[in-house]
């Protein structure tokens, strides 16, 4: 956590109320509130280093160096020189800070505007459209229209938070107290439409506004691998400290044995009394030598492995959408890996799998039906390109975006059929939409929900266009005549009532009620008469449900003018109880909309985004599996998951729970769980389970869980936030896989925050789900790629990397072990100490980072047509304890061979002019050389995928080695440092020797021959690799892909917006006076 | 849905082969075609070279005697008892008679081998202080902290050269001498004392300080020898291209060897007669037995050895290709196994298919 954030909640702890006054700088700056700076950076220019060595060696490993370090300085324990420790640290820490630098340089930074208090704006009536694209949606506010110069307001209010929806405070003006909500507050990020000037008052300022109060990621999340390798640490730690045991115990033994004898030639040191004194430093000095087995460079390499990785995301062109210009974003750079192990998808419907785009499609108006396209003979055609649009240009102030196909709609509004027009009206007066005209005839609809914009923007097309709103009036432009009329009452939409009804006065003096809603509940408050009216409707509104559209019916009543005076008071007095108001109010409402007029009903097309059946499909296939979590009501969830293909078509099984209580759900996952069992067999895979949040209450956890992982796919119905993160956490807690959680509400949150990996899509809802998420995108179909391409080349990668790291270094490290046994157990490297600083950062750390970012078994074209390679990283195939187990072995077989070959051809042995080679310094370039080139070729082995850059990393580093050797065992620098560089002339007298070279072709072979015959007869018992072979064979030609039919889509009915409306605002031009409470609407409050 | 070009560009990732991970790379691939032929290949070369190997080693002659002096194991046991105790030791001869049957084809050389001698043990090995080795006046003064105890003698004097390894010098010596004939006298056989160091030692690593109006013994004023010489280290010989710290028996002993049992060259035999060889006849090895071993048990011994193209006999190698050779074969011969059973068992699957 940054130095920043900690700060601020340091101080929020302290302050639980914040005070302020208007023009009070005096009272304000008591209280010390932060300016209005933000820093996002963690780090200054002049803080950076003290801050940054801080952090790092709170990391355990770099903690463990330098206690290392430490180590070494004792000169009793000392067995290394200091140098090999101290050039890696800081070689990592330099790596590390400069990664850290450059994160922090790119953070993002948002302009320069503070969280404030709507005082009051240019628009008379005080309505503002704010749109918070960025944070939590738009809204619609209404100031408190407050004297422009008052200094005497006061304003308590809560302590700076993170909660977008949530603010609470009280002003006080003229001794009379104003409650405040977060309707007028004006967040930093936010746009404000329709509105020339407004004043605020300032209430959160630089980081303490609300969108910098989100922007700090609450959890750190981190990878399976990670907890893996620490596991693996530990192991190795464990491990280390036996072999130091076993050796001090060797060298005790030894001291007692011989070096006690030894004496003449080697006396023991001043402080050595006996063997097992220096048994117990020579443990410590082992420790040193043996450091090598927890590389310190390992978890700086994983950070530099992920950091690429998700480099590769951001530039992934194939996940740029061009249409809003936004590329992918790898928002986290630590779970790279995890994308190629994901075992279960959560999705979010609305925005994620549909576009959020709502487009008036059909109708039926008086029994009539409109909408469908037919050709000259009368068929019923498909809506393609060449289809003609129906010509809106009589209308001047029509939406050129909008187009329809039916031409005899436009007839009948032509021809001036009554019920027509009657229609339109009412979809141009029942709405809680804004307008906006900056210029003569371009109006702009800001809609709350786009189902709303979608019916005023076809009235508007048909020659209904609302104009403009005053929280009092509003003028309707009909068929080229303005009328104004008088807007009485908003009978607001709620997710109870799925209703919302606006009662007018219209110019000829007439109380008009206009309603539209869904049609389960406004079927049964019609007027009797229009009963067969109803059932032809009701027939339509089952073709429209049939095609997946979402509907409302409408309807009007006529008041009598008294009947509305007496509504109008008990409306008045529901609004202003203090107890069970919201009761009272839709009593007072039910009242009123009853005996309705049928007019007809309307069909808005959802649209599915691009691609989503296809990724389904895919994912489907990688076995991945998906579920829906959405707060829509069962119909639309189950329609919209046909769409996607959720149920494929050999999907047979769709098993619905609908128990209200722990008892029947209970039951009936019971009943489930046995059917699987005796009927379905092995067809488990192929059912979708769908559930009720009901399901969710009781303590069913486990019975659920079980039901619904036999499932391929399960969808949640009316899920509230809080149930998603609910459902996410229990497949987590019991569940040893990697979630995903996809969304693009503020509603997702806490399910993205809650899974393994949150990804949010940017898009119509706001920023919220993508500031919280990891990684974020604009489609929903770069999932499949996020997943298949780039989550599983990342996976095998890192899988590679760590496999290949932790060889290297036991094969490095062991051969010391070895040594210890004809060394009388005494610390001696077997390496010259140049090579022991080098080894891991300068001669192997290029193959193997090229190894990690550029490697890839088969091309991005079969990971995709080839879902079935995704598996192996669900199960973690490629590296588990059992893999490095694997890698141990390989080490010490390496090893093995890499000591008691040279040690066997250079016992007693000569070169050809007498001269002996069994001197250390031989023995040393012999091995170390050897080394090389096993650990070299054993890269080259594993890389799959050659580019010029690993060409040249691979060999490149082989042969900067050589370089190295010669310079580092020159004349000159062996002259002027005789203590430090000691293997003067070594490479000059050891690499002509034939031996040398003998030894190192036998050691590559012994080492390397049988991991090739591994390599070659591992696909011969493990399908997958032949698999990934096949698809290296052929990795030129991929057939082209047959394009996915697009599965039929059945969807049913649907109602309305998701969130409670704003009618209430709208009208508070007056309903404002007498209202002392007004409730928050909440989007979490479905 | 319009945007304009520029801001489409705006955003947009950069389409190159590098950000798309679209590289042109060679991606080979571990066909049966490649690991089985690879096997015997290698299996087929090993062998070849391994008897190669093998052979070169077997022509090379040895004649080795372990002169350590264990009870009844030859004359140099007196020497041994006497040396039962701590150094420095007595001065103490013995001998070592042998006989060639035939001519010892030359060139040769002669060896001296401990065992049980650890020049690798690690508090040994840093013992030592390069820069006074390098000839440097002011690190012949101050030798390095790591030459304790034998950085300063009691008596304050730097040691020079300083460090176990210095101290520990093998100070044994040999000479050779041939009786032709049965009954004919004895000749001293010119044992060539140089070269038997690498030219990088003893003419870069290795150098004497300046000296002192001409004197070596004045440039190594005030330091004093180490403790088990017995004379300063100007006097090693009196050849002044080989004493001091370039004397060669010096800058072979300082190399230290690897492994607890090594050889070390002693002299080259290749002058005169003997260039050729040793001819048959009898010979005596005279030895000054000075290197007390007993002590920690280890063993000396004396090693007469020819030379080939490879070096000296060392069989190790050669057995060790052949049977990496014979396993690359027969792993070859397993693989193709498996892989033909596989692939007819892939066959049936098809057929059935």
């Amino acid at each position: 956590m940054s130095l920043v954030e900690s700060q601020s909640e340091d101080r929020q702890s302290e302050e639980q109320v914040r005070y302020l006054q208007a023009n009070g700088r005096e009272l304000n700056s008591k209280f010390g509130y932060p300016n209005n700076t933000i820093k996002t950076s963690r780090y200054s220019v002049l803080n950076f280093l003290p801050l940054n060595l801080f952090e790092q060696f709170q990391r355990l490993a770099n903690a463990y160096f330098l206690i290392l370090l430490f180590l070494q300085l004792i000169p009793q324990i000392s067995s290394l020189a200091w140098y090999t420790t101290v050039i890696p640290l800081m070689v990592v820490l330099s790596v590390t800070a400069v990664k850290d630098a450059i994160d922090d340089m790119v953070k993002w930074l948002p302009g320069p505007l503070a969280d404030m208090l709507l005082l009051s704006s240019s628009e008379p009536c005080g309505l503002t459209y704010i749109e918070t694209a960025e944070l939590d949606g738009p809204k619609i506010t209404e100031p408190g229209l407050l004297p422009l110069h008052f200094s005497s307001g006061k304003v308590r209010c809560e302590s700076p938070n993170n909660k977008l929806d949530k603010f609470t405070g009280i002003l006080t003006y003229k001794g009379k107290n104003y409650t405040l909500d977060h309707d007028k507050l004006l967040l930093r990020g936010c746009i404000i439409r329709n509105t020339d000037w407004c004043y605020g008052l300032v209430i959160y300022t630089g980081p303490d506004t609300k969108l910098m109060q989100n922007c700090g990621k609450s959890t750190f999340k981190r990878t399976h691998m990670d907890r893996l390798l620490n596991i693996l640490v530990l192991w190795i730690f464990l491990f280390l400290g036996s072999m130091c045991f076993i050796l001090a115990i060797g060298h005790g033994i030894w001291e007692n044995k011989k070096g006690y004898y030894f004496q003449d030639f080697l006396p023991w040191k001043e402080h050595v009394s006996s063997s097992v004194v220096s048994a117990v430093l020579i443990f410590w000095s082992y420790f040193i030598i043996l450091n090598t087995m927890v590389p310190i460079s390992l978890y700086v390499s994983v950070e530099i492995i992920r950091w690429g990785n998700s480099y590769y995301i951001n530039w992934d062109r194939k996940m740029f959408y061009a249409p809003k210009n936004t590329p992918a974003q790898a928002r986290t750079t630590t779970l790279n890996e995890e994308l190629g192990q994901v075992k279960y998808v959560f999705s979010d419907k609305t925005g994620t799998l549909t576009q959020n785009i709502m487009v008036f499609n059909k109708c039926s108006i008086n029994g009539i039906f409109y909408g469908g396209v037919y050709d000259k003979k009368g068929r019923r055609v498909e809506v393609s390109e060449e289809t003609e649009k129906v010509d809106f240009s009589y209308n001047k102030l029509a939406d050129p975006k909008f187009s329809f196909y039916d031409k005899t709609l436009v007839e009948a509004v032509k021809k001036g059929d009554c019920s027509v027009h009657l229609f339109f009206l009412s979809l141009s007066l029942c709405h809680t939409v804004m307008s906006e005209e900056k210029v003569e005839g371009k109006l702009i609809y800001q809609a709350q929900s786009p189902d709303e914009g979608a019916l005023v923007t076809a009235a508007r097309n048909f020659g209904f266009v609302f104009r403009s709103r005053t929280s009092e009036m509003i003028t309707v432009v009909e068929m080229g005549e303005t009328k104004v009329y008088q807007l009485l009452a908003i009978l607001d939409f709620n997710n109870v009532r799925k209703r919302m009804s606006v009662i007018v006065r219209t110019p000829e003096d007439r109380v008009m009620l206009f309603c539209k809603g869904a049609d389960t509940i406004l079927s049964q408050l019609l007027h009797p008469s229009c009963r067969s009216l109803r059932d032809v409707t009701m027939e339509h509104l089952d073709d429209f449900a049939i095609e997946g559209l979402r509907t409302l019916m409408v309807a009007y009543r006529e008041l009598d003018n008294a009947f509305f005076q007496a509504w109008s008071k008990k409306h008045s007095v529901a609004c202003l109880s203090l107890e069970n108001r919201e009761d009272k109010m839709s009593d007072v409402y039910e009242e009123m909309e009853k005996d309705l007029m049928l007019l007809g009903a309307t069909a808005i097309e959802d649209k599915l985004q691009d691609g989503v059946p296809e990724t389904i499909t895919t994912l489907n296939k990688a076995k991945i599996k998906m579920w829906v979590l959405t707060g829509d009501k069962q119909e639309t969830a189950v329609n919209i998951a046909y769409a996607c293909n959720i149920f494929g078509d050999e999907m047979d099984g769709m098993f619905i729970v609908e128990g209200k209580n722990d008892e029947t759900v209970r039951q009936e996952l019971r009943y489930r769980w046995e059917n699987f069992h005796t009927f379905l067999g092995n067809l488990k895979c192929g059912c979708v389970l769908v559930l009720q949040a009901y399901a969710l209450e009781g303590n069913l956890e486990l019975e659920l869980l079980r039901t619904a992982c036999m499932c391929k796919g399960v969808i949640c119905c009316r899920m509230t936030p809080l149930q998603k993160a609910q459902v996410v956490e229990l497949v987590k807690r019991y569940k040893k896989v990697v979630t995903l959680a996809i969304g693009d509400g503020a509603n997702d949150v806490s399910m993205i925050k809650a899974a393994h990996i949150g990804v949010g899509i940017s898009g119509q809802e706001g920023m919220q789900a993508m500031l919280n998420s990891d990684y974020t995108f604009s489609q929903f179909h770069c999932l499949r790629r996020l997943l298949l391409v780039h989550g599983r080349w990342s996976y095998n990668r890192m899988c590679k990397f760590l496999s290949y790291f932790f060889y290297k270094n036991f094969a490095f490290t062991l051969v010391h072990f070895w040594y210890a046994f004809f060394s009388g157990f005494s610390a001696q490297t077997v390496y010259d100490t140049w090579f022991i600083t080098f080894y891991n950062l300068v001669y192997t750390s290029l193959p193997v980072l090229g190894l990690s970012l550029f490697d890839q078994d088969v091309n991005e074209t079969w990971s995709l047509r080839f879902p079935e390679l995704y598996d192996p990283g669900q199960h973690n195939l490629y590296f588990n304890k059992k893999e490095f187990v694997k890698c141990l072995v390989h080490g010490i077989y390496s090893s093995l061979v890499l000591f008691f070959i040279p040690m066997g051809t250079i016992h007693n042995s000569v070169r050809s002019d007498g001269k002996e080679i069994s001197d250390y310094q031989s023995f040393s370039l012999i091995v170390q050389t050897a080394l090389l080139c096993v650990v070299t070729m054993q890269i080259a082995l594993d890389t799959t995928y050659w580019t010029m850059i690993s060409h040249i990393f691979t060999w490149g580093s082989l042969g900067f080695y050589f370089c190295i050797l010669f310079f580092l065992y020159s004349d000159g620098l062996c002259l002027m440092f005789p203590d430090v560089f000691q293997f003067l002339g070594k490479a000059m007298n050891t690499l002509n020797l034939p031996q040398m070279w003998l030894i190192i072709v036998l050691i590559v072979v012994l080492c390397i021959l049988p991991m090739i015959g591994y390599q070659f007869l591992k696909p011969l018992f493990w399908p997958i690799m032949d698999r990934i072979h096949l698809c290296m064979r052929h990795s030129l030609s991929p057939p082209t892909r047959t394009k996915l039919k697009h599965a039929s889509s059945r969807r049913s009915a649907y109602a309305f917006s998701h969130k409670q409306g704003f009618g209430a605002l709208i009208t508070s031009g007056k309903a404002m006076k007498d209202k002392v409470f007004k409730r928050n609407s909440s989007p979490f409050k479905k | 849905m319009t945007w304009s070009a520029t801001a489409r560009g705006a955003h947009q990732p950069d389409n190159t082969a590098f950000t798309q991970q679209r590289l042109p790379a060679w991606q080979p691939l571990l066909s049966a075609s490649i690991a089985l032929p690879l096997f015997f290949c290698a299996g087929l070369a090993f062998i070849g070279l391994g008897l190669g190997l093998f052979y070169s080693s077997n022509g090379i002659k040895e004649l080795e005697y372990d002169y350590t002096g264990n009870p009844g194991t030859g004359n140099c046991s007196a020497c041994a008892l006497a040396d039962q105790y701590r150094a420095p030791p007595l001065r103490c001869s013995c001998a070592w008679y042998f006989s060639l049957p035939e001519l010892f084809p030359g060139p040769v050389y002669l060896y001296y081998e401990l065992t049980n001698f650890y020049q690798n043990n690690r508090r040994y090995s840093v013992s030592r202080d390069d820069t006074q080795l390098s000839g440097l006046p002011s690190a012949l003064r101050h030798p390095a902290n790591e030459c304790a105890p034998y950085q300063r003698r009691a008596s304050g004097l730097p040691i020079a050269p300083c460090g176990a390894i210095a101290n520990s010098l093998f100070n044994d010596s040999f000479s050779l001498w041939h009786q032709r004939q049965p009954g004919g006298p004895y000749v001293e056989v010119p044992l060539d004392r140089t070269g038997i160091a690498w030219w990088t030692d003893c003419h870069v690593k290795f150098r004497n300080p300046p000296l002192v109006n001409g004197s070596l013994a004045l440039a190594f004023h005030g330091t004093a020898p180490p403790p088990n010489w017995p004379r300063p280290v100007y006097e090693l010989s009196p050849d002044p291209n080989n004493t001091g710290f370039i004397n060669q028996d010096f800058v072979v002993w300082m190399r230290t060897a690897a492994l607890p049992t090594f050889r070390k060259l002693y002299a080259r035999i290749r002058q005169g007669n003997y260039s050729t060889g040793l001819p048959r006849g009898s010979y005596i090895v005279n030895i000054t037995y000075n290197y007390p071993v007993r002590a920690f048990g280890g063993h000396k011994l004396i090693v007469f050895s020819n030379i080939s193209w490879m070096g000296g006999k060392n069989p190790f190698l050669g057995i060790a290709y052949l049977v990496v050779g014979s396993l690359c074969i027969l792993m070859g011969f397993v693989m193709l196994v498996v892989y033909i059973r596989y692939q007819d068992q892939n066959d049936e699957d098809e057929d059935e298919e």
